[in-house]
């Protein structure tokens, strides 16, 4: 592009005055080299300069009002709570097989309370693999197959009506509680659950209704919630040829024993409703902490990175530490924080901020290192987590309809007495209580503050707008390179057929080869269009493979690996056959492939940016490079410089990097160490991916692989 | 069945609903009219109801039909104290005399709920000429829970005896004779069927009659309860046909008690008793299904309550028994609702719709025009235990300005009215003297079907950002300044000219302000002035001596101001 240039300056003709806009155009797409190098280390560089972008949070909805009324949570409600604390971790209480015996304990303390009861069973639903479920609503559910009686779990259900409030809306308290094997921490957050709840049926400011779902995780806490707002939102009326667990004597059992204990129409076995959900808390104990303080935990990632809304983090956090002087924290990789390059990273920082300080006092951005360091991680573990597309816990069910959901984990410094536990108790439900108002208070649904977000603690955020500009400076040399490679190709070859051919060459077949040059980037779209669709058979073929019985994960991997090769060559042999007379312009076919390859994969980044950023942004971190610098290796071996020779280097690291299953393992072994990778762990992971729905598994599938199929075989192109 | 709670018992907000006797071009002006006098007398909003949006023409839902009905609702609209005050105005003596003087506000609105009711009926037509005259019935219904300090120590006691309760402690005030334009003013109390079917076991247990037991001299001192007044007179239900025992009825005439002596019943029980009232044969819940904002689906089900078995056996001779049962459901405009894919469940089997629903009446809405209207009438067979009926909806798009200022709380979808005309709510109680025939006593025994309300369901509409307009502003006007832009210099554009000025200036020298500019340029790269043809290409902007310059003066402009503050 360059030479071009030149030769049109040197044209001694004047020529019209170009648009400042192409001009810049041209300039951009000429430097594309300089260009691309200056944004890719600014993108990384942006990335890492996010803990420091990130603002406090604030209570964005007026409404809510946190804290501003204070707890009327007593002592009363607390020696409640600890009395069912009590009853449940009575041994007698665990002599029942099935656990029957604690679900009816729990009816029976909150029929005590006035509230309406019933019970829901379910049967575990196994997360399956539907190749075009994906980003669909969730469905009421398949047809069930061969369900025997042994295996169905019981949610009970309390519902406070509130008594001024027009039903129209509710608030959810889950707490997930196994009767099967229960441990102290369960039997706790249901107290602490109990103690709110005995709490709310006395206030008369509930203006939402009440809904304590005790959620039975003996198949899984996830598969209970998501099975109860299954029935809730989109219930079946026709139960054809199902099995039903009316006919298990067991629940029937159940039932009886209720009814005629009970007076009044308050409990029954048919599902209970109350209105449209406003927000969800699902509450834990942790068992043991080894931790000093009193502790909590907050679960926010949904399927496919959905974040609920700012605001209810913003009011957990607020009224857990100046109300009731808990200690907050979101998750954190743990190993990035005895790093020493972060942390020398975040001094250079502290002291860049320092200066920029003393230069105009009113620059105030710099954190301290250590600061950093935990911000970086929590980002991390904020960024790996919305990635990954998998929910973090219950709460993830709830924001597939949309409600705001998180899950709080309490984990308190552990000891028996019972002057700790109250304590516990006190805290903790006075949390709950306040956490509840204020939702109650709020009028519209949640909609004030942010959705797109990643946190760097507790109390700090980054928002769409901040965090976008690393992405996007990530990817914006991607369109210039693939413009300039695609320029360079066509003119370098004009060029070499000008030498070539006779001077004297005729025009009218000058033209027809234009007009044949011009297209020939068909060709090499078709290649990439080839290799994409080989990646969507490869996403596809674990669907089949998981049909096989009795399959170890490391051979169904293996199987994996070798029907996607087979495809590949099919494919290839199939469809890719005429490739191969375009000789003459073999020279320069590499570099529209690449170019070709870098819209593509400008493409599926710009999307997938939108559904779930995390994904595109890490996935940026490791193809744009990659894409950027593929070269076949013969062209650097015959260059025989310093720089191509670093380039080589370089392209067979990133070669090796960016292959999924390797970035796998490299991620695995960096976290738990390299001990114990297994091939089978790949499988696992690429299972419990597509089992729970997540785009992240088509992007790899989609958009990754294929690229890094396309950026090796341009590395080892003959030229 | 019970008819206070059939016929009072309504739905959150505001219903109004109006019969006219006027020819029917003229009726959705006189509506139009009815919505702002009410709204004028009341506080209310009702005069949203205005606009034809909100009010639909109901066919044969309610009973006295033929296409004059108007019916409308507004199921946001809170129901405060500045909508009673305007109601008591009403009453001659206000609430400065009477039984008015129970109503304490604090107390009113700390009850459980609480409606009140405007029913004008105007007697004699004017084509009589005789007796016109407008009867206004006025109704205000309160659910109180009586002694809310005892119910907190409930769960405490193992068997407790339901809250005794006295006029004094449930409202806070005690009446003192009557309004003295008032021509009857009584209290009755009235013990529900299921109450004192209840109450008769003890008594038949010692071989009494249960009736004798509870209307004797001395039922005050009635082994379950305690009067603290006696009353005046006693009705004893007229007995009917599906109830094994009959309501009674105790009337208490506020004329006799003065200021000195306040009239204050109080009920004390005794014993704990726990009765449940008559329920409707169906129980009836509405809800929304589906999840995300573009689809969803209202479910109405339909729960037998075990109460009606036993009438339902007696109702049914033969074989073929059918319980009638009429929904009567109004849907804004903003939802979309596909009536042709109405589903009915019986029993958890999907059934043909043609096989449960007997007559159907649907006029689909129009947008920002009227609202959707659905009126069916099932026919259920008399052993079902659960029907459901669904019907898939889409959640529209409004236009900015339709968006009430609240609109990320969702919309509300008005209560359907499910109804079974196969049953009365009426009770006729046996009267000594048909003379002075009580008017609550003359209500209580007008026929009139069983109705009850379904939730209100909110529907979480897609909202826009309503910060959105301005960006939306910006955008547009950027890139219409654009594509004026572009298209003025394209047309204004005159190439061979342009080509031609290209060249003479080619032939020229520079101007002088180009020359001090390259001047300037030149002296900054150190480099010799020499005229310039052609503008400089774009590459040597970036010449690395500038650079050097910039930063080096830059660095010395950090440093001056970094070692001297």
């Amino acid at each position: 592009m360059a030479e071009t240039k030149e030769k049109s300056l040197s044209d001694e003709k004047p020529k019209p005055r170009v648009r400042p806009i192409v001009r810049l155009g041209i300039f951009l797409i000429s430097h594309s080299f300089h260009v691309s190098v200056v944004c890719c280390t600014a993108g990384v560089l942006a990335l890492f300069l996010l803990p420091v972008l990130a603002k406090n949070t604030y209570i964005s909805e007026n409404a809510l009002m946190p804290g501003s009324a204070s707890p009327m949570l007593s002592n009363q409600h607390v020696s409640d709570g600890n009395r069912l604390v009590k009853d449940l971790t009575n041994p007698n209480s665990k002599s029942s097989e099935t656990g029957i015996e604690s679900h009816k304990i729990i009816a029976q303390y909150m029929l005590d309370l006035g509230a309406e009861v019933s019970f829901h069973k379910f049967h575990p639903q196994m997360n399956q693999f539907h190749p075009l479920h994906f980003f669909s609503s969730p469905d009421s559910g398949k047809i069930q197959e061969n369900y025997s009686c042994s295996s169905y779990g019981i949610n009970t259900v309390g519902i406070i009506r509130a008594p001024r409030g027009d039903g129209k809306e509710a608030i959810v308290l889950v707490t997930p509680y196994n009767a099967l094997k229960s441990g102290f921490g369960e039997a706790l957050s249901l107290g602490i659950a109990y103690s709110v709840f005995s709490l709310l049926t006395q206030v008369t400011w509930l203006a939402k209704d009440i809904i304590w779902l005790v959620a039975d995780s003996q198949y899984g806490e996830y598969a209970a919630v998501a099975a109860w707002l299954r029935e809730y939102q989109t219930p079946k009326f026709s139960s054809l040829s199902t099995p039903n667990a009316e006919m298990c004597p067991d629940v029937n059992n159940l039932f009886e024993l209720k009814g005629h204990s009970i007076s009044g129409s308050k409990f029954s076995n048919s599902f209970r409703r109350a209105g449209t959900m406003a927000a969800a808390l699902v509450l834990k104990v942790r068992d043991q902490n080894e931790q000093f303080e009193d502790t909590i935990s907050i679960y926010a990632e949904a399927s496919n990175g959905q974040m609920p809304n700012l605001d209810l983090i913003n009011v957990v956090n607020y009224l857990a530490v100046h109300r009731q002087g808990l200690r907050v924290n979101v998750e954190k990789l743990w190993s990035l924080l005895n790093s020493s390059w972060l942390k020398s990273l975040g001094e250079i920082f502290e002291s860049l901020a320092k200066v920029a300080k003393s230069l105009y006092p009113k620059w105030k951005f710099g954190i301290p290192a250590t600061e950093y360091v935990e911000g970086t991680a929590t980002l991390a573990s904020s960024l790996y987590y919305q990635a990954l597309g998998v929910p973090t816990g219950p709460h993830g069910a709830f924001r597939d309809y949309q409600v705001d959901a998180i899950t709080l984990e309490i984990s308190p410094k552990f000891s028996l007495d019972k002057v700790w536990r109250n304590d516990i108790l006190l805290r903790g439900g006075r949390l709950i209580e306040g956490v509840i108002r204020s939702v109650n208070n709020l009028l519209e649904k949640f909609h004030q503050s942010f959705f797109l977000y990643l946190l760097t603690s507790p109390s700090k955020f980054v928002s769409v707008g901040v965090y976008m500009i690393a992405f996007a400076l990530l990817i914006a040399p991607l369109p210039m390179v693939a413009a300039s490679l695609y320029v360079d190709a066509n003119s370098s070859s004009n060029c070499s057929k000008g030498d070539s051919s006779t001077p004297s060459a005729i025009t009218d077949t000058d033209e027809h080869s234009i007009a044949i040059r011009s297209w020939r980037w068909l060709n090499s779209a078709k290649l990439v269009f080839i290799v994409h669709l080989w990646g969507a058979i490869v996403s596809l073929l674990p669907y089949f493979i998981s049909q096989i019985p009795d399959c170890s994960p490391t051979t169904s991997f293996m199987i994996w690996v070798l029907l996607s090769i087979l495809s590949l060559l099919t494919l290839n042999s199939v469809l890719a056959s005429p490739l191969a007379c375009a000789k003459a312009t073999q020279e320069k076919e590499w570099a529209l492939v690449k170019s070709v390859t870098i819209s593509s994969v400008f493409i599926g980044l710009g999307l997938m940016s939108v559904i779930n950023f995390a994904t595109a942004e890490i996935g940026a971190l490791l193809m744009v490079p990659m894409c950027l610098l593929a070269q076949p290796l013969k062209l650097d071996v015959r260059a025989g410089t310093l720089r191509s020779f670093c380039r080589m280097i370089c392209n067979l690291v990133l070669g090796h990097i960016a292959f999924p299953p390797a970035a796998f393992f490299l991620l695995k072994g960096m976290l738990d160490g390299f001990g114990n990778a297994n091939v089978g762990d790949f499988w696992m992971w690429v299972e419990s991916l597509w089992a729970w729905n997540s785009a992240t598994y088509l992007f790899i599938g989609m958009v990754e692989l294929p690229c890094w199929v396309l950026c090796i075989s341009i590395l080892f192109h003959t030229c | 069945f019970d008819p206070i709670s059939s016929s009072n018992a309504k739905p959150p907000g505001v219903e109004l609903w109006a019969v006219f006797d006027v020819p029917q071009h003229h009726i959705d002006a006189s509506w139009k009219n009815l919505t702002h006098t009410l709204s004028g007398l009341f506080c209310a909003s009702i005069n949203f109801l205005e606009s034809t949006a909100t009010y639909s023409t109901p066919e044969w839902s309610f009973p006295p039909a033929s296409g004059n009905v108007r019916y409308g609702t507004l199921p946001c609209e809170a129901v405060c104290t500045e909508n009673l005050t305007p109601w008591l105005k009403l009453l001659p003596c206000r609430d400065k005399a009477g039984i008015a003087l129970l109503l304490d506000r604090p107390s009113l609105y700390r009850g459980f709920y609480h409606s009140q009711q405007l029913h004008l009926t105007s007697t004699g037509s004017s084509s009589e000429g005789i007796d016109l005259g407008i009867i206004l019935e006025q109704t205000l219904t309160v659910v109180l829970q009586p002694n809310s300090e005892m119910a907190i120590e409930v769960h405490a006691s193992e068997k407790h005896i339901q809250p005794s309760w006295s006029l004094s402690s449930i409202f806070g005030k005690q009446v003192s004779g009557r309004c003295v334009l008032a021509k009857s003013s009584s209290v009755y109390l009235l013990l529900d069927r299921g109450l004192v079917a209840e109450l008769k076991f003890p008594n038949k247990e010692n071989g009494k009659s249960a009736a004798n037991g509870l209307t004797s001299e001395n039922f005050w001192s009635n082994p379950s309860f305690e009067l603290s007044a006696k009353p005046d007179r006693i009705f004893l239900e007229e007995s009917s046909l599906h109830s094994k025992s009959l309501s009674i009825l105790y009337m208490f005439q506020v004329e006799k008690y003065s200021e000195s002596e306040p009239f204050d019943i109080g009920l004390m029980w005794k014993v704990p008793v726990a009765w449940l009232c008559q329920q409707t044969p169906l129980h009836a819940s509405r809800f929304l299904m589906g999840s995300g904002n573009e689809r969803a689906a209202i479910a109405i089900s339909l729960k037998s309550t075990q109460f009606t078995e036993g009438f339902m056996s007696a109702n049914c001779k033969d074989g073929s028994c059918e319980l009638r049962v009429d929904v009567f459901q109004v849907v804004p405009w903003y939802v979309k609702v596909y009536f042709h894919s109405l589903r009915v469940f019986v029993d958890q089997q999907p059934r043909a719709v043609s096989d449960i629903i007997e007559k159907i009446h649907v006029s689909p809405s129009k947008d920002k025009m009227s609202p959707g209207v659905m009126e069916v009438v099932l026919k259920l067979p008399c052993r079902v235990n659960t029907a459901a009926l669904t019907i898939e909806i889409d959640k529209g798009f409004l236009r900015i300005d339709e968006y009430p200022p609240d609109a990320n709380q969702g919309f509300d979808i008005p209560s359907a009215i499910i109804s079974f005309p196969n049953f009365h709510a009426s009770m006729v109680f046996l009267e000594d003297d048909s003379l002075n025939k009580s008017p609550l006593l003359s209500k209580f025994q007008e026929k009139c079907p069983v109705m009850s309300y379904t939730e209100v369901l909110l529907v979480p509409l897609t909202t826009p950002d309503f910060s959105m307009p301005y960006n939306v502003i910006t955008i547009t006007c950027t890139a219409f300044a654009l594509y004026f832009g572009s298209l003025l210099n394209v047309l204004q554009r005159r190439v061979a000219e342009e080509e031609r000025f290209l060249k003479a200036k080619a032939a020229k020298k520079t101007g002088r302000l180009p020359l001090l500019l390259s001047k300037l340029s030149a002296k900054l790269r150190g480099r010799r002035l020499e005229p310039l043809h052609s503008p400089p290409s774009s590459s040597s902007f970036i010449n690395s001596k500038l650079v050097l310059k910039v930063i080096l003066v830059a660095g010395l402009g950090v440093g001056w101001q970094y070692f001297f503050s």
